[in-house]
C-alpha cells in the first residue's frame, strides 16, 4: 500500500515536472528578494564589519537597540509615522466615500465618467514629479503660493515653507490626499455600484431623503469594504510612503521634526550616515511590529466578516 | 442612488467639478510654466496662465539635452525589459498554482502569500543585493530589486486563470497531446488578455515612475539613471545651489526653472498619452484590488 502511494506520488511529480520547472524563476526570486532578507533581520543584533563579511560579524545583543533609543530621533520618527497614518486613514476614507457617493448619484453620466478619468491622473505621477509640482507652489521667492494665492487673502509675507516644520503636517496630508483620493474613490465607487438598486427604489417610494438613503443603504452596503480597508491600513500603521516623506519636503533637514518617518529614518541612517546598527534596529522593529499588527488586524476582520479577511 | 433632489445634484456637480480642477490645476501649472520665459519666471514667479509664451525650454532640451535624452532612453529600456520579464515570471508562477491537483501547490501559494505579510525591510534587502548579488551600479539594480515579481499580481493572474478559463478547454487540448507549456502559450495566455493588460499596465507605471532603486543601487554609474532619477538629481542640485550660493564654483550646471518644468512634463507625457487607452484596465486593476485572491 505504502509503495503504491509512493509510486503514484512519484509518477504524479514526473507528470507535473513541467509545471515545477515553471515555478523555478519565481521561487528563486522570492528566495532572493524576500526570504533571505527576512533571515537577514538578524543584522539588527550584529555589529556589521564589512572586512570579515556580514555572516561572520560578531553578535552584540541588544546594543543596536539601546543605541537606537539613546536619543529621541527614532521615537520621533515612530510618532510621526503613526500620527500621519491616523490622519490619512480618517480623512482619506471619509473624503473618498463622499466622492464615490457623488460619482454614483450625480445625474449627468458624462460628468461622472469624466471625473472618474480625471481624478486618477495624480496617481500616475511619480513622487519626484509631485515634488516638482509642490515646489512650484511653495518655492519662497517664485512659488505660486507666496506670489498668487496668499496675496488674495491679504498676506504679502514671503513664507519660507521649506524651513518651518509646523506647516508640514498640513502640506503632506494635502499632498497625500491629492495623490491617493482618485484611487480610493474609484475603489469605493466600484463597491457602491454593486449595491442592489431596488433598495434605493423602495426607500425612494417610501419618501426617504438622500441623506437617509446614504445612512441606511449606502454606508451599510460599504461596511465590509470600509472595515477591511481601515483595518489593513491600521496593520500598516508603522509603514509610510517613502517617496511622500522623502521627496516632497526636498530632504530639508530643518523639517525632520515633522517629516521624518521610520522609512526615511532607516534610509538616511543606512545610506546617508552609514549607520547600519541604527537603521537595522529600526527596520527590525518595523518589520516585526508590522507583522504582528497585520496578523492582529486580520484576526479582527475575520471575526467581523470572514469573507473580507485576507486569510 | 435615487437622486430626486436638485439641491443634492447641485452639490454633487460642484464637488466633482472642484475635484477635477484640484486634480488638474497643479499639473497644469507645471505645464504652463514650462512654456514661460525664464525672465518672467524669475521676476514674477510661477503663474497659472502662460505669460511671455516661450518654447525656449523645449528648444534647450532638444539641443543640449544629451544627458536628458539618455535618461529618457534608459527609462524606456528599463521599463521595456522590466515589464516583459515581470510578465513572463508572473505568468510562469501563476499557471502552475492554478492547477488544483499539483502536489505541493499549497506550499508554493503560501510561500508567495507570506511575502505580503512579512518582509525584511530595506537594510537586509539592500545587503542581499549589494553584497551577495552585486547589483550595485549595474542595470540589474534598476530592474531586479523589488519590482520584478509582485505577489499581489501573481495572485490576481492565478485567480483569473482558475475562474475565467474553462477547465474543459485545456483538458481537451491535453487529451490531444498538448504539453503544459503549449497549453499555456496557445490557450491560456491568449484567453487572459484583459488581466495581462492590467498587470502589464500596473507594472509599467511602477517601472516608469521608479526612482528608489536608482538612489539605493546606483552610486557612481549615474549614466544608468532613468528620467525620474535624473529629475531627482537636478532638483537636489538646484536646492543645493539655492542654499549654498558658492555652489556655482563647484561647477554645477543646473537647468533653469522652465527647463526643469519641461523635463518633468516630458517625463509624464508617455503615461498621460497612453492613459485614455488603458484607463479601462487601470480601473479594473483597482477594483480587483478590493477582492482578495
Amino acid at each position: 500500500m505504502n509503495t503504491i502511494k509512493k509510486k503514484s506520488l512519484g509518477k504524479r511529480i514526473v507528470k507535473f515536472l513541467p509545471l515545477y520547472i515553471m515555478l523555478i524563476p519565481g521561487l528563486a526570486y522570492l528566495i532572493l528578494n524576500n526570504y533571505i532578507p527576512m533571515f537577514g533581520l538578524v543584522i539588527a543584533f550584529k555589529k556589521v564589519d564589512y572586512s570579515v563579511g556580514i555572516l561572520r560579524s560578531p553578535f552584540v545583543g541588544l546594543k543596536n537597540f539601546t543605541y537606537l533609543f539613546s536619543n529621541n530621533d527614532a521615537l520621533r520618527a515612530l510618532r510621526n509615522t503613526v500620527l500621519y497614518n491616523i490622519g490619512f486613514i480618517v480623512l482619506g476614507n471619509v473624503i473618498s466615500i463622499a466622492i464615490a457617493i457623488f460619482l454614483d448619484s450625480v445625474k449627468s453620466k458624462f460628468l461622472s465618467r469624466s471625473s472618474q478619468v480625471v481624478i486618477l491622473i495624480p496617481y500616475l505621477l511619480s513622487t519626484v514629479i509631485v515634488s516638482y509640482i509642490v515646489y512650484a507652489f511653495l518655492n519662497p521667492t517664485t512659488g505660486f503660493m507666496n506670489n498668487s494665492i496668499l496675496p488674495l487673502f491679504g498676506i504679502h509675507e514671503k513664507i519660507k515653507w521649506y524651513n518651518v516644520p509646523k506647516y508640514w503636517p498640513f502640506i503632506l496630508t494635502f499632498v497625500y490626499l491629492w495623490m491617493s483620493l482618485g484611487y480610493s474613490s474609484i475603489l469605493y465607487y466600484s463597491n457602491i455600484i454593486g449595491i442592489d438598486k431596488s433598495y434605493y427604489e423602495a426607500a425612494s417610494v417610501d419618501g426617504a431623503s438622500i441623506w437617509q438613503q446614504i445612512l441606511h443603504i449606502t454606508l451599510p452596503g460599504l461596511k465590509n469594504t470600509i472595515i477591511t480597508l481601515v483595518l489593513l491600513a491600521v496593520g500598516h500603521i508603522c509603514y509610510s510612503d517613502f517617496g511622500l516623506f522623502y521627496q516632497i519636503p526636498q530632504h530639508s533637514g530643518l523639517l525632520y521634526s515633522t517629516t521624518q518617518t521610520i522609512d526615511t529614518f532607516v534610509y538616511r541612517a543606512l545610506l546617508e550616515l552609514n549607520d547600519v546598527g541604527r537603521s537595522s534596529a529600526a527596520g527590525f522593529l518595523q518589520s516585526i511590529l508590522g507583522f504582528v499588527l497585520v496578523l492582529g488586524a486580520n484576526l479582527i476582520v475575520s471575526r467581523i466578516d470572514k469573507e473580507s479577511a485576507l486569510f | 442612488m435615487i437622486n430626486k433632489s436638485k439641491a443634492f445634484n447641485a452639490i454633487a456637480v460642484a464637488a466633482l467639478v472642484i475635484g477635477m480642477l484640484l486634480a488638474l490645476i497643479p499639473f497644469w501649472i507645471l505645464f504652463v510654466n514650462s512654456f514661460s520665459s525664464e525672465e518672467y519666471l524669475t521676476l514674477h514667479g510661477y503663474s497659472i496662465w502662460p505669460r511671455e509664451f516661450s518654447t525656449a525650454a523645449y528648444e534647450y532640451l532638444l539641443n543640449a539635452g544629451s544627458s536628458i535624452g539618455r535618461a529618457y532612453f534608459m527609462s524606456a529600456v528599463i521599463s521595456a525589459i522590466g515589464v516583459s520579464a515581470s510578465l513572463v515570471m508572473t505568468v510562469l508562477f501563476a499557471y502552475p498554482l492554478s492547477h488544483k491537483e499539483l502536489p505541493g501547490r499549497n506550499l508554493f501559494s503560501f510561500l508567495l502569500f507570506f511575502t505580503m505579510l512579512f518582509n525584511g525591510g530595506l537594510v537586509p534587502t539592500y545587503m542581499v543585493y549589494t553584497n551577495i548579488l552585486n547589483v550595485k551600479d549595474s542595470l540589474a539594480g534598476m530592474i531586479v530589486p523589488y519590482l520584478l515579481m509582485n505577489a499581489f499580481y501573481v495572485i490576481m493572474v492565478r485567480t483569473y486563470f482558475t475562474s475565467s478559463i474553462p477547465g474543459e478547454v485545456t483538458e481537451a487540448a491535453q487529451i490531444d497531446g498538448a504539453t503544459y507549456l503549449s497549453c499555456l502559450i496557445r490557450i491560456v495566455v491568449p484567453m487572459s488578455k484583459p488581466i495581462l493588460a492590467t498587470v502589464a499596465l500596473m507594472t509599467l507605471i511602477n517601472y516608469w515612475n521608479n526612482w528608489t532603486n536608482g538612489i539605493y543601487f546606483l552610486q557612481t554609474r549615474t549614466d544608468y539613471y532613468g528620467i525620474q532619477n535624473y529629475l531627482n538629481d537636478v532638483m537636489n542640485k538646484a536646492t543645493f545651489l539655492q542654499s549654498h550660493m558658492t555652489g556655482s564654483m563647484l561647477g554645477f550646471k543646473v537647468p533653469n526653472t522652465s527647463v526643469r518644468m519641461a523635463i518633468a512634463v516630458i517625463a509624464v507625457i508617455p503615461l498621460l498619452v497612453a492613459y485614455p487607452f488603458f484607463q479601462k484596465y487601470f480601473v479594473k486593476g483597482i477594483t480587483l484590488g478590493s477582492v482578495k485572491g
